[in-house]
């Protein structure tokens, strides 16, 4: 079996890599600004973090450094706790508001 | 030891007895402890002046523990027994005891009973500090400790507007005097480094006559304060708004000669500074002429003695002034029988015409009261200087010595005490002579007010006679040189029998003349019946401004605009920054998420531009 490092260094610049997780990122910033639907908007995040994790390894990759997969081990980890206690106030939301859509709850305004 | 400290702790006991559970206590237990505890003390007084041999070589004097050690300086609590001591002791036990009594038939049917107990008896507490001490400051501890109960019962009335008002100006007034009397303590702790009597005065001659005048003139200030002299006379006749007892033990014969006594005290000081004697006999003398031509007009009784007080203690300070302690500290022992006399008598003639003051309304009494009359009777011929009463010798050797000092304050006091024989006659005819005119059936007192009456009386007939203050302190102040001019204390004497005669014409046999003296005198008359407007000159020169002042400039202007508006003014900026931002919080969460992305951006921006701002900064960090 290849090492993937071997792999990545063979043939893929590193720019791609990154450009492509800039791309996941800015999808993910655009579907939280502008989507109304909480799940979404919640997915969105999801897919913040793992753009994020993707320039994580890329650039672990990139310095021989075993730093960057350890922050991505993290940043999984949090983001399945984000998502079992984000999707619990979904849940508790949309039982006592009866909605999803996100402009709809602004009770802490002003 | 004589174990001088049961002497004050005695009736501090029974303060705390009657303060803490006199409430529940039976009338009789109270009594007996307020009484028992001052009596009980003036017993443990004889004992420690039978013991103690001759107190003019062997002065008695107790350390009990040291109170103040800052560096070099030290305050023990330390009591000391001299001779002059010995005489304020007995005097302040003495009379103490019989007003105790006095005050159980007096007070018995006031709200209040222990309270007024209590606070006589803290009052003997502080009084014997203050002539026991050591040094000033236990003095001084005294001293203040008499002003608090003199505050105190003078309100003791307090549901009465003008009782609490009069305290409240004894306090205010005290403060003024105890201020110069604080200065004066620190000018002699920087100039001797300590308070003690005995190591001030073995090197107060040593010292340069400015700082002991200086020392000498704030000393006095105190005394003025505490003693009721010019110019701070003023809160002594409103002090009669407390119970009679109280006026006859604090107002007359104790706490208001603590003045006399801290100046003779202080003799040695006071003599090396020349100017202040001068102050000081000026002081009194102008205090004792003017407060007898106030007592010449009041109707009061009990402001008629005051004033009388406030003149007769001008009086023991011109003794002082002239060089003359022991003659002062006599007068202040006369004094103190016959005033004290004059002021329970004056009770109960209060008591007998039902709480009556007003002479106007009194009159016919020798019916009804001729105990109150007789002891009354030898008070008044007391305080006229009458031939071998008490205050014949006293006032006579103030005015032996003032004659030898000064020929013309000598006459200014033989006149001086021939008003004082008029104004207490006139009282005395006013109230027993003539038909009653007051309301109720007019009763004579009991006998626990009478017995106390009838000792001060004997004591105002005989007391100067048997105690010869002069000859008891030759030790501490020479007996003056030179024969005694008889031709001097017959004028003396002719002047106070002049007044007793001028007002038995006024009053008894021609009773038209003083209404037609008066309006004949006219505006002379209504200046002197007020008082000479001083109460109002002092409220419109020192207490308007100072309350008009605290008013606009410290309560309208520091504390409502300053200090209020300081924190009034944090408090709306606040609110007003909350206020603008608040707008942020606008509910919207993907408003939110737009200012978290809009931060990032700036955030990278500006660190983008930072890091181009050094060069190749990406490079190296690569």
């Amino acid at each position: 079996m290849p090492d993937p490092s071997q792999l990545i260094n063979s043939g893929v610049p590193v720019s791609w890599y990154l450009v492509l997780s800039a791309i996941l990122f800015a999808l993910g910033v655009a579907g939280f600004l502008f989507r109304r639907n909480i799940i979404t908007v919640f997915m969105c995040i999801e897919l913040m973090l793992n753009a994020v994790n993707l320039s994580f390894v890329t650039f672990a990759n990139q310095h021989k450094q075993v730093s960057g997969h350890i922050f991505a081990f993290f940043v999984m980890v949090v983001a399945a706790a984000e998502a079992a206690v984000g999707l619990a106030i979904i849940l508790t939301v949309f039982k006592n508001r009866a909605t999803l859509n996100i402009d709809e709850i602004d009770s802490l305004k002003n | 030891m004589q174990n001088l400290w049961i002497i004050p702790v005695l009736p501090f006991i029974g303060f705390l007895i009657n303060g803490i559970f006199g409430r529940k206590l039976p009338k009789i237990v109270i009594n007996v402890v307020a009484v028992s505890s001052v009596v009980l003390s003036f017993l443990w007084v004889l004992k420690v002046w039978s013991s103690a041999g001759d107190l003019a070589t062997n002065p008695i004097s107790e350390h009990y523990f040291t109170w103040i050690q800052s560096g070099q300086f030290n305050v023990g609590w330390d009591f000391a027994v001299d001779k002059l001591t010995m005489i304020m002791l007995m005097v302040v036990t003495g009379i103490g005891s019989l007003i105790h009594i006095y005050s159980t038939g007096y007070m018995a049917h006031e709200e209040g009973y222990y309270r007024f107990f209590a606070y006589l008896n803290l009052f003997m507490f502080f009084m014997l500090n203050l002539v026991l001490g050591a040094n000033y400051l236990i003095l001084f501890v005294g001293w203040e400790g008499v002003g608090l109960c003199s505050y105190l019962l003078i309100g003791f009335y307090f549901v009465k507007k003008s009782a609490t008002t009069a305290g409240n100006k004894a306090f205010i007034v005290n403060r003024i005097g105890d201020f110069g009397f604080s200065l004066a303590m620190f000018l002699i702790v920087v100039n001797f480094g300590t308070l003690n009597f005995s190591q001030v005065f073995s090197a107060a001659p040593g010292k340069p006559t400015g700082t002991l005048t200086a020392i000498a003139l704030l000393l006095l200030v105190g005394a003025t304060g505490k003693s009721a002299q010019i110019p701070l006379y003023v809160w002594l006749p409103d002090a009669m708004e407390g119970p009679t007892p109280v006026s006859a033990l604090i107002h007359a014969a104790t706490m208001v000669t603590a003045g006399v006594y801290m100046c003779t005290r202080s003799a040695v000081i006071f003599t090396h500074a020349p100017i202040a004697m001068e102050t000081v006999a000026i002081i009194g003398l102008a205090t004792a002429v003017f407060a007898a031509t106030i007592g010449l007009t009041q109707f009061d009784i009990k402001k008629v003695y005051a004033y009388s007080t406030v003149s007769q203690l001008g009086y023991m300070f011109l003794g002082v002034g002239v060089g003359a302690f022991s003659a002062g500290i006599w007068h202040l022992m006369t004094h103190a029988f016959f005033k004290a006399l004059l002021f329970l008598g004056a009770g109960s003639v209060i008591h007998a015409c039902h709480g009556e003051q007003d002479m106007r309304h009194m009159g016919g009494l020798r019916k009804y009261a001729p105990w109150t009359m007789y002891t009354l009777g030898a008070a008044s011929l007391a305080i006229s200087g009458f031939p071998f009463t008490a205050g014949y010798y006293s006032k006579d050797a103030i005015l032996g010595a003032a004659f030898a000092h000064a020929p013309w304050m000598y006459w200014v006091g033989v006149v001086t005490a021939g008003m004082t024989a008029f104004y207490v006659w006139r009282a005395f005819w006013m109230a027993f002579w003539g038909d009653y005119k007051g309301h109720g059936h007019p009763h004579e007192s009991p006998w626990s007010m009478l017995t106390p009456l009838v000792v001060l009386g004997v004591l105002s007939i005989v007391g100067g006679y048997l105690f010869n203050v002069p000859k008891i302190l030759q030790n501490m102040f020479p007996l003056a040189e030179g024969e005694e001019n008889m031709m001097l204390t017959y004028i003396s004497v002719a002047f106070g029998l002049g007044g007793i005669g001028l007002s038995y014409y006024m009053y008894v046999v021609n009773r038209e003349l003083p209404g037609k003296v008066s309006a004949a005198l006219g505006g002379v008359y209504t200046l002197i019946y007020n008082k000479y407007f001083v109460d109002e000159v002092y409220d419109a020169t020192v207490v308007h401004p100072v309350i008009e002042g605290s008013r606009t400039v410290l309560w309208h202007g520091v504390d409502q605009g300053l200090i209020d508006g300081m924190v009034n003014g944090v408090g709306s900026q606040s609110q007003g920054i909350g206020g603008m931002l608040r707008r942020l919080q606008s509910g919207n969460i993907r408003s939110y998420a737009t200012w978290v992305v809009i931060g990032a951006v700036v955030l990278l921006v500006v660190m983008g531009l930072t890091a181009a701002g050094y060069a190749g900064g990406f490079e190296v960090a690569r």
